[in-house]
């Protein structure tokens, strides 16, 4: 058959692609330009002023700080959960496999109250913290908890289909040259899932920094302490203060979209690499 | 078959010993991994139920059956059931267009497509109130001929479908590259309709990927809280949803009523798991048979 044929052979080309433009330019494009649109409501000097006051700035401290650090956590315990889920056997661990999805399918405000539950004074865990000064509940540190929960499953499941994938002979034969098991992993292993690792990394971070349904639960929303951004914009909004909350949502929004650029280019990088070998 | 079962087993042990831990180094790293899932996962979801029940079965089931709960269930479900319907057929149209053609600019086509997993849910509520709102584009224009979309149940459902809006698309996307697209071509060959061909050849190919898309859809439409919080304005009995339900049981100190409606909440999301386990084995196990008959 001619090639030119070949391309048009399957039917509902223009119809399909018509149909995903509208419906994505209703409920995504069209929607998301309205933030961007309403902030030019303001001079550029207003949105500045809005933007960088004290107390906004020390939610982007909060926000991104506490992201970072439960991004950590789950990099390294998310690459522990993936290794013993794929390398070694155990009882009950279809069981855990299955639950590592848990923070994906539950709701974030039951994790919310769910954790706040826990490391409140006289919660499980709080009770036996909280005689050693360490108070979780209501300060940032219930807001790394938070989101290192709501980020779990990120770095896990992008880790685990590429260890099971890593073939046997490339460990087998640095063994051979005598590396021992230590080596093997920093030297073999390690730099082949470094692309997934750092993908579920910044999935984590990414999904963090807009979360809010957990972490206002266990919070405690003081001013200049323990707020996080997406409450400040809920906060302006309470207030009637339109502008102003638009004008955060176009800080956060310039920052995701950096990130998910930043996420796809680890993708591809990550398929590129994986392709190769 | 040239070696005898005892050869075979010493050069497991051999190959073992060469690619393996010591034995303390795994069961340290097991009891690492369990304590760090037992902490973040475990423990929340044994403290649900704990304190839904704590009051007992009596106030239990008083919290989920009292009439603002039984409204809030509605209306979540009214959300899911008008969401989940419109994103699932926007995924496998998106799927069909961006697998089966080819086009400029389609990487950065699935990249929008992805967007709304980039945005925070709050925002994801506040872009609604901004264009349905009072002081929004078409706020005077809504009030002139008495409609409400903010506050009320269409700004709810707008927020949802937002909000899930990628989950079907992005899990069919991958598997419809991956099957090419000579079995439709084939069909049509043999004088399918293009309706036939989609009934009969695509979707059962993507079957489990499609149910997948569906389960993640629904447990998100149904579990949303930023997005809904922002555009809801938590009216008692008429735009609460489940969720919503959740957060002013608990800011009114009702904790044992918050957590007995926060644990059917968990449960749907157990449920969900569990079906997503069981697709997730359904579909590995059909590629398997599909395997077999290749190499047979």
């Amino acid at each position: 058959m001619a090639s030119q044929k070949k391309k048009h052979l399957l039917p509902g080309f223009g119809l399909s692609l018509g149909v995903t433009l509208v419906y994505l330019s209703l409920i995504v494009l069209i929607p998301l330009a309205a933030v961007f649109l309403r902030t030019t409501e303001l001079s550029w000097h207003e949105f500045w002023a809005v933007v960088t006051t004290p107390r906004v700035v020390a939610t982007y401290k909060l926000t991104f700080g506490a992201s970072l650090l439960a991004a950590v956590i789950n990099l390294v315990f998310g690459l522990l959960t993936a290794w013993v889920l794929v390398r070694y056997q155990f009882v009950g661990k279809k069981i855990l496999d299955a639950l590592v999805d848990l923070p994906f399918a539950l709701p974030t405000a039951v994790a919310g109250i769910a954790l706040t539950a826990i490391y409140a004074p006289n919660g499980w865990l709080g009770q036996w913290l909280e005689p050693h000064g360490i108070k979780v509940a209501f300060t940032p540190l219930g807001v790394v908890v938070a989101l290192t929960f709501i980020g779990l499953p990120f770095v896990v499941r992008t880790v685990q289909p590429v260890l099971e994938d890593f073939s046997a002979e490339a460990e087998e034969a640095a063994a051979s040259l005598g590396a021992n098991r230590w080596q093997t992993f920093y030297k073999i292993i390690l730099p082949a899932i470094w692309p997934a690792l750092l993908t579920g990394f910044s999935l984590a971070f990414a999904r963090a920094v807009g979360e809010y349904g957990s972490v206002i639960f266990i919070a405690g929303n003081m001013p200049m302490i323990s707020e996080i951004t997406p409450l400040m914009i809920i906060t302006k909004l309470e207030q009637y203060d339109y502008a102003g909350a638009t004008a955060i949502a176009v800080v956060m929004l310039v920052i995701s979209f950096v990130l998910l650029l930043l996420i796809n280019l680890l993708q591809w990088w990550s398929n590129h690499r994986h392709g190769n070998k | 078959m040239h070696t005898t079962q005892f050869q075979q087993y010493q050069g497991k042990v051999a190959y073992k010993r060469a690619t393996s831990e010591p034995t303390w180094v795994r069961w340290g790293l097991i009891g690492l991994a369990l304590a760090f899932l037992g902490l973040f996962l475990l423990i929340p979801l044994a403290a649900v139920f704990a304190e839904a029940l704590r009051k007992g079965w009596g106030v239990y089931l008083a919290a989920i059956t009292e009439a603002d709960a039984l409204s809030a269930m509605k209306l979540t479900l009214i959300a899911s059931l008008i969401s989940v319907p419109l994103n699932l057929v926007f995924g496998v149209v998106a799927a069909w267009a961006i697998t089966k053609f080819d086009f400029k600019g389609k990487s950065f086509l699935i990249t929008l497509i992805d967007l709304p997993f980039a945005v925070s849910p709050v925002i994801a509520g506040l872009i609604f109130v901004l264009i349905f709102g009072l002081q929004g584009w078409f706020g005077e224009w809504l009030i002139d001929h008495d409609l409400k979309v903010v506050f009320a149940v269409p700004g709810i459902v707008l927020a949802t479908i937002f909000v899930t809006f990628p989950f079907v698309a992005r899990e069919l996307i991958p598997l419809m590259q991956a099957q090419g697209k000579e079995e439709e071509e084939a069909a049509l060959v043999l004088g399918a309709s293009g309706w036939k061909m989609l009934w009969h050849v695509t979707l059962p190919n993507v079957k489990w990927g499609l149910i997948y898309g569906v389960i993640l859809t629904n447990a998100r439409a149904m579990g949303e809280f930023g997005a809904v919080s922002v555009v809801s304005g938590h009216i008692r009995g008429l735009t609460n949803t489940m969720p919503l339900h959740v957060e002013i049981l608990y800011n009114e100190y009702n904790y044992a009523a918050a957590f007995a409606v926060a644990s059917l909440l968990t449960l749907l999301a157990l449920v969900t798991l569990v079906l997503k386990t069981y697709v997730e084995w359904q579909a590995s196990r059909d590629a398997a048979n599909i395997e077999k008959e290749v190499t047979a």
